[in-house]
């Protein structure tokens, strides 16, 4: 069973992908390929509920480990492939599985017509397969395996309309964007390996905490364990900034946006992008006792939770506002790990891929219907029009602002509680800079149902009369995801962060003694737990007076802040910078090294100019055959006169 | 009057040598002219065979000299009859056109 919940995904990708492909002749055809391989995804969530309800169940559950087979083994390198199933694997692997079954679902719906729909099931398996092969790896280069999967199903499926160029490009951004961070994973992945001489989780993990206050040798010098132990944190957490659009390597997350809906919503609810905090959580033992790293995952994750709320607040394209809200709750489960809060980040990551799903599928239903219209200004009214999806997008959007009783309330809360219970000033930071994007996540979230589905119609009418009809197939997964979004929350609270959080966590989760945080959550002061729902209550006030009354309250902001909101919509210029920094930089190298070092000295010294002149030199050579017979009879007769020449004056008897 | 000797016989023969060398070269008419200028040639060296044959009493050199003119009747018989096909090809035989043989 366990197996097989993985497994299952890759089977579906395989027949979807080489028996119902155009690119493969289709041989079963699309609709054979769209059934097979959702109904083996929805095959391998049933597997996956059972699989967590069997670790739910039992108390303090110990890691079950599958040996698939041996990998790699090469010296003292033993790499085998196998599956870790513990508490925090069986939960991440019933998110993924569960969001992914009913976004395949949905597919069904919202590809319909699309002449590449076998090829996007296809990849969409993959992606759900890597990403489990992600959260139950056993060892760090399975689990890299599985990271570089997600990496590269993303670039194929952010690429899906690859006859867009904006599409190509955003999905080559995407894919190196989350290069540079890979490239910190697999130093980190190194540092491990010289600092443990292994690199299964069963051996890392628990050695971690000896390393405290002792001197071992780190790449050829002697260093403090605790020394060596943060640097390896530090650089698998660029690794999770990468993957997880942490500030600093967030340009990417927007950019995919570019793919069909479905993909938006597989890699901002379930998968991809929680990788990073899926890995910083597994890897707690390490971290835990590395609090300089944990230092910097805090600051990064209240920057970025902050920041992206910014951006989101002026966004026009409905997608992308719900992308910056996905960079900003991300923000937020990266500091709640940072406070050594991880059972609430993963709680937070369960909630959201609940209502982030529920989000963006909402958001497939209005482009759907819009037919591919996504900037809200054109948008308004649709409340008349598609009842259903309005009402779920509600929902959906008062789990993201943390209103009481809705999923994103729970969770939010613990996590801006630990901030406050870290009593740290770094928790203090991360707390206000919480409570801020809470404000600014209420407010943008209804700026977005406002103007989508309350302000009157400012499109086109003709669209407005031919609004299309939500299929069932996407209507059934945005009813079930807005049942998790509102339960998901009160369900989980307790065995999640609760009192008795490590009987349901096990062994799965380490905090260190010391560090206090996710206890002091539940003794907070009442201001501080109330304080998220109030600011969600006040942002939602400020949109209503915003965008519903006839204040022009936006229009008169923009225009008094000309920079600033420029600065804002502008996403901070953070492609501009990139671009001046690093795009063109390495541009104009590549064409230096192209057409001076290829171009002129390898080509021109090399195959090509040995080539050149050998035509040239055939060519004067050629020139010697004129064709006329007295020019060759000529040279017979001078070759004549020559050896008689050298025969008289006796030269050739000299040579023999 | 000197007695004319075998170096006199051997310098006519290698004046008209010589001569059908030129006739080659030189000619940018027609290719009957280098023809003529083979036989030229031919009899050149048929001079010498029959002044060596003279001047060494040996009989072989003259009737190696029949052979010679033999075959360059035969040769100038062909030669003349590629020319007259040709003619008919081409409609030319001018030597400047005939360079077919380039590569």
């Amino acid at each position: 069973m366990y197996t097989a919940a993985v497994f299952l995904p890759l089977l579906g990708a395989v027949i979807a992908g080489l028996f119902g492909a155009r690119q493969f002749g289709g041989i079963i055809g699309e609709r054979l390929s769209q059934i097979a391989a959702t109904g083996l995804l929805f095959l391998s969530a049933i597997l996956g509920c059972i699989i967590l309800f069997q670790f739910a169940s039992t108390t303090n559950p110990q890691p079950a480990t599958i040996h698939v087979f041996t990998w790699i083994a090469s010296g003292e390198l033993r790499i085998s492939w196998a599956l870790r199933y513990d508490t925090l694997s069986a939960v991440m692997v019933f998110v993924v599985t569960f969001c992914s079954a009913f976004i395949h679902l949905y597919s069904v719906g919202y590809m319909h017509g699309d002449p590449g729909v076998a090829r996007f099931f296809a990849y969409l398996s993959l992606f759900t397969f890597s990403m489990l092969m992600l959260v139950t790896a056993d060892n760090f280069v399975q689990m890299f395996f599985g990271w570089e999967g997600v990496g590269l199903c993303s670039y194929f499926l952010i690429g899906h309309y690859y006859d867009r160029d904006s599409a190509n490009a955003a999905a080559i951004k995407a894919f190196v964007v989350n290069r540079v961070g890979d490239y910190g994973f697999a130093l980190g992945i190194f540092a491990v390996f010289m600092i443990f001489g292994s690199l299964d989780f069963g051996t890392v993990l628990p050695a971690a905490q000896g390393l405290v206050g002792k001197k071992i040798a780190f790449a050829g010098v002697m260093v403090d364990g605790q020394y060596a132990l943060t640097i390896a944190c530090i650089l698998l957490f660029i690794g999770a900034m990468g993957k997880s659009a942490q500030f600093l390597l967030h340009t990417w997350l927007p950019d995919a946006m570019e793919g069909p809906t479905p993909v938006s919503a597989l890699i901002h609810a379930a998968t991809m992008v929680t990788a990073g905090v899926f890995m910083v959580c597994r890897l707690s033992p390490m971290f835990e006792y590395a609090p300089d790293a944990l230092a910097l995952v805090t600051i990064i994750g209240a920057i970025t939770c902050f920041f992206a709320a910014t951006i989101g607040l002026v966004q026009n394209d409905i997608k992308r506002v719900i992308a910056y809200s996905t960079c900003s709750q991300l923000g937020y489960m990266f500091f709640a790990a940072g406070v050594s809060a991880y059972p609430a980040a993963i709680f937070h990551l369960m909630t959201h891929a609940f209502f982030k799903a529920l989000l963006f599928l909402g958001s497939g239903a209005v482009i759907h219907g819009m037919h591919h219209e996504q900037d809200m200004r054109r948008m308004g009214g649709l409340w008349r029009k598609m009842k259903g999806v309005a009402v779920v997008m509600w929902i959906g959007s008062f789990a993201l602002a943390g209103i009481p009783f809705f999923a994103g309330y729970y969770s939010k809360d613990v996590i801006l509680e630990s901030a406050f219970g870290a009593e740290s000033n770094l928790g203090y930071f991360a707390f206000w800079m919480g409570i801020a994007a809470a404000l600014m996540t209420a407010f943008y979230s209804w700026r977005l149902l406002f103007m989508t589905f309350h302000v009157p119609f400012r499109g086109d009418p003709h669209t407005y009369e031919h609004i299309e009809k939500t299929p069932w197939t996407m209507m059934v997964p945005l009813v079930v995801l807005a049942a998790g979004a509102v339960a998901a929350g009160y369900l989980g609270y307790k065995s999640f962060v609760g009192e008795g959080w490590q009987n349901f966590w096990g062994s799965s989760i380490r905090i260190a003694a010391e560090h206090k945080a996710l206890e002091q959550a539940h003794q907070s002061p009442i201001w501080v737990a109330l304080l998220p729902a109030v600011v969600g209550a006040i942002g939602i006030a400020l949109a209503w007076y915003a965008y519903m009354t006839s204040s022009r309250l936006p229009e008169r902001l923009a225009s008094q802040h000309g920079p600033l909101y420029k600065f804002l919509l502008n996403k901070w210029y953070f492609d501009e910078l990139y671009d001046a920094l690093f795009v063109r930089p390495a541009f104009w190298i590549g064409r230096l090294l192209w057409r001076g070092g290829d171009g002129k000295v390898i080509d021109g010294l090399g195959p090509d100019g040995v080539a050149a002149t050998t035509i040239k030199a055939a060519r004067r050579v050629a020139a010697l055959q004129t064709g006329y017979v007295y020019h060759y009879a000529f040279a017979i007769l001078v070759g004549v006169v020559v050896f008689v020449s050298l025969e008289l004056f006796g030269v050739l008897r000299m040579l023999r | 009057m000197w007695e004319i000797g075998l170096g006199h016989y051997l310098t006519v023969a290698a004046i008209l040598f010589t001569i059908g060398i030129f006739g080659i070269f030189l000619n940018r008419k027609n290719v009957i002219v280098i023809l003529m200028s083979i036989e030229l040639m031919l009899l050149a060296v048929n001079i010498n065979l029959v002044a060596f044959s003279w001047a060494l009493k040996d009989l072989v050199g003259q009737i190696f000299a029949m052979f010679v003119l033999t075959v360059a009747a035969a040769e100038a018989a062909i030669g003349l009859a590629i020319l007259v096909v040709y003619f008919r090809n081409r409609g030319s035989i001018a030597v400047e056109d005939i360079n077919v043989m380039k590569g």
